[in-house]
């Protein structure tokens, strides 16, 4: 029992299934799943679903944290991915054919690349503070997705490519696919091969890992390039499911909601080790909360403040400080004294 | 470098000064680069675009335009400088505009409405000071949490606009000071008094000189500074600008909307780095963030006013940002080979 409780992910998981469970004991059909012209329906195949887009960011994210680093930009290549994807399909002669369709996301993927790469060369190259290098992409991205629409939201009727976001697929979402494949290539790639190890390697300590004979230039590069693969193949789905490229709304905040998933899987942003799983389970919660909020009745503008509450809880249980005191309280109790609490613990009271 | 070689600086060529003054200020170079690519898009606006770009009228709406966003950038220039960064001043500006909007429209008295608002600002400051300097979060994540709970406020507070008619409000913004061809409203007062008092508390005080130190060397709390005071301080600063902001943006819309500032955030930092402080802490100036809040201003009125989409006004802050971050890291490179 204790081994179970040590391990990393017992907290995300007992967070995810209490909240799964405090659903399906308010509302009985939270749980429920329905068999319809051989569909699944229900919420939590919606959550399934609707988890596609933040699942592709937030494990992109977890990679470039691990390399100590950050990625602001995932909603802007997310806008810039929508719209080069839909701008090819909205030209093409035929939209339905699936010719076309593919071209258009792979364009938007090799665009959502030379982004990435981009950011890789602030980084690793120049040096710069990732949340700086980042920013900047932030800024400019959503320019250059409005210029790429020429201002409008563009909106497309293409079977195919709407498929990419609510088509089905052996009665689940084709969505789900998707991330659980990108789940399963990204867990074989970092964990199968020594890319993983390296790259906590390179967060743990980026001279020690290059005095090591790291190539750690080249890990954070690909690191930044494989985020802005992620996001832009996220940013496709987004606009699948919209059937539109909206340069202002795609991704809006979704940097702060993949961080957030990361933080809450147990992956720390001082960089190095990292867990996959762990990310999965927190954008899990997050959809879950996301749901649970909708449920309340509580306008989804306002679910903000829920979110504010849960990382403001999230980053307190994992203070270190919080810990000291913690520590301290137990062995106050074990020898009979009060431990000494450190200074600054003394001074937050 | 010792007196001597001052004295002999007077004798020297007009190159060798610049070298020995930008050797010396290397700090104020970044400023200094702003303040000159601000003449020049003024000139450059002047001769290409119309003939009246200089005038007073232009540029006292480029202060009544810009207020809010100078007041919080004063604010960001504090935590920057302590090496932290606050992305919810956005949120906490709406927050208190919307609630203030609210509380007036239910007949409270400005003279309660305007200190609650700020104390409201204050408080989400606080919070994320505690949390930075009390649970060793990150100020980007402690400022994120607060970023969501303001936003999240102020659509508690209302989901749609609300008209403001309370006439003390709409002074601040209706009343035009003039001078000549010159006119200044109380908002843009209100403005420019937070800047020169942001400046002299950096620049003259001893909470200035900690907050220098904090930023430039986490271990300023061995020479006895008082750090987590300081750190504390700067955020509750902050969240207070959001708050007046709040106030100034409320005035100049003639109401409040929950919707107000999403990314204002990052216009504040923007213009905060052109103006020279270093994100990496310990080096800025408040006089250099209303330079840089001015070249923001005008980057946007010049491409509202080419007619080009509003998409080349991030294209261009993006680009210009870069710009900064790289010749910062230059001179900070070199003024770290130095020491």
């Amino acid at each position: 029992m204790k081994r179970v409780m040590k391990h990393r992910l017992f907290w995300p998981v007992v967070a995810l299934v209490s909240l799964i469970l405090i659903n399906t004991v308010a509302r009985s059909q939270f749980a429920s799943i329905t068999v319809r012209d051989d569909r699944l329906y229900g919420a939590l195949i919606d959550i399934l679903r609707q988890s596609a887009p933040l699942m592709l960011v937030s494990l992109g994210m977890t990679i470039v944290i691990a390399t100590r680093g950050i990625d602001l930009s995932v909603g802007a290549v997310m806008a810039v991915s929508g719209a080069v994807a839909l701008t090819i399909i909205d030209d093409a002669t035929d939209p339905n054919s699936l010719g076309t369709v593919l071209v258009a996301v792979g364009a938007a993927v090799l665009v959502s690349l030379l982004l990435g790469g981009w950011n890789g060369f602030l980084v690793a190259a120049l040096g710069i503070q990732p949340i700086i290098a980042t920013l900047v992409l932030m800024l400019a991205g959503r320019g250059v997705a409005l210029l790429i629409t020429e201002g409008f939201i563009t909106t497309v009727n293409s079977t195919p490519f709407s498929f990419i976001s609510t088509g089905y697929v052996l009665l689940l979402p084709f969505a789900f696919f998707i991330w659980l494949a990108v789940v399963a290539a990204v867990g074989v790639i970092e964990r199968r091969t020594a890319l993983g190890v390296l790259t906590e390697a390179v967060g743990i300590n980026p001279e020690a890992s290059r005095l090591a004979g790291v190539r750690s230039r080249g890990i954070i590069w690909s690191a930044y390039a494989a985020s802005a693969v992620l996001a832009g193949i996220a940013g496709v789905i987004y606009a699948s499911n919209i059937r539109a490229a909206d340069a202002n709304a795609a991704g809006q905040f979704i940097e702060l909601y993949a961080i957030l998933a990361v933080v809450l899987g147990g992956t720390s942003l001082m960089g190095g080790k990292f867990s996959i799983a762990g990310t999965v389970v927190g954008v899990l919660i997050i959809q879950t909360l996301e749901s649970t909020v909708l449920f309340l009745g509580v306008p989804s503008a306002q679910s903000p403040v829920f979110f504010a509450i849960v990382v403001v809880v999230v980053v307190i249980i994992q203070s270190p400080s919080l810990h000291r005191v913690v520590r301290n309280v137990f062995r106050g109790t074990r020898s009979g004294g009060t431990g000494e609490p450190t200074s600054d613990v003394e001074a937050a009271r | 470098m010792t007196n001597v070689e001052t004295v002999g600086s007077e004798r020297r060529n007009v190159g060798e000064y610049l070298q020995v003054f930008s050797s010396r200020h290397s700090s104020l170079l970044p400023t200094l680069a702003a303040l000159v690519i601000l003449i020049l898009l003024f000139i450059g606006a002047e001769i290409f675009l119309r003939g009246d770009f200089i005038s007073s009228g232009n540029i006292s709406a480029l202060l009544l335009d810009n207020a809010y966003l100078l007041i919080l950038a004063v604010g960001m220039t504090f935590v920057i400088v302590t090496a932290g960064i606050d992305l919810s001043v956005g949120s906490v500006m709406a927050f208190t505009g919307i609630w203030l909007a609210k509380l007036l429209e239910a007949g409270t008295s400005p003279v309660i409405a305007i200190p609650a608002i700020l104390l409201g600002g204050a408080l989400i400051g606080l919070l994320i000071g505690v949390l930075v300097q009390f649970f060793d979060v990150q100020p980007f994540i402690a400022s994120l949490a607060g970023l969501f709970l303001a936003r999240g406020l102020a659509f508690v507070v209302s989901l749609s606009s609300i008209k403001v008619e309370t006439p003390a409000v709409l002074w601040l913004q209706s009343t035009r000071i003039r001078f000549g061809d010159w006119y200044i409203t109380p908002t843009g007062i209100l403005a420019l008094l937070v800047v020169a008092v942001g400046a002299y508390v950096m620049q003259y005080t001893r909470f200035g000189r900690t907050t220098y130190a904090v930023g430039g060397n986490q271990q300023a709390a061995l020479m006895g500074l008082k750090v987590p005071r300081t750190t504390v301080a700067v955020y509750v600063i902050s969240g207070i600008c959001g708050g007046l902001a709040g106030l100034v943006l409320t005035a100049y819309s003639g109401a409040g909307y929950p919707r107000n500032g999403v990314g204002t955030e990052l216009d504040v930092i923007a213009a905060v780095v052109i103006g020279g402080t270093v994100l990496t802490g310990g080096r800025g100036y408040v006089l250099g963030s209303l330079i840089g809040v001015f070249v923001y201003g005008t980057i946007k009125s010049i491409i509202s006013f080419m007619g080009a989409e509003q998409s080349w006004m991030q294209i261009v802050i993006g680009a210009l940002l870069l710009l900064f971050i790289v010749v910062q890291r230059a001179i900070v490179a070199r003024s770290n080979r130095r020491t």
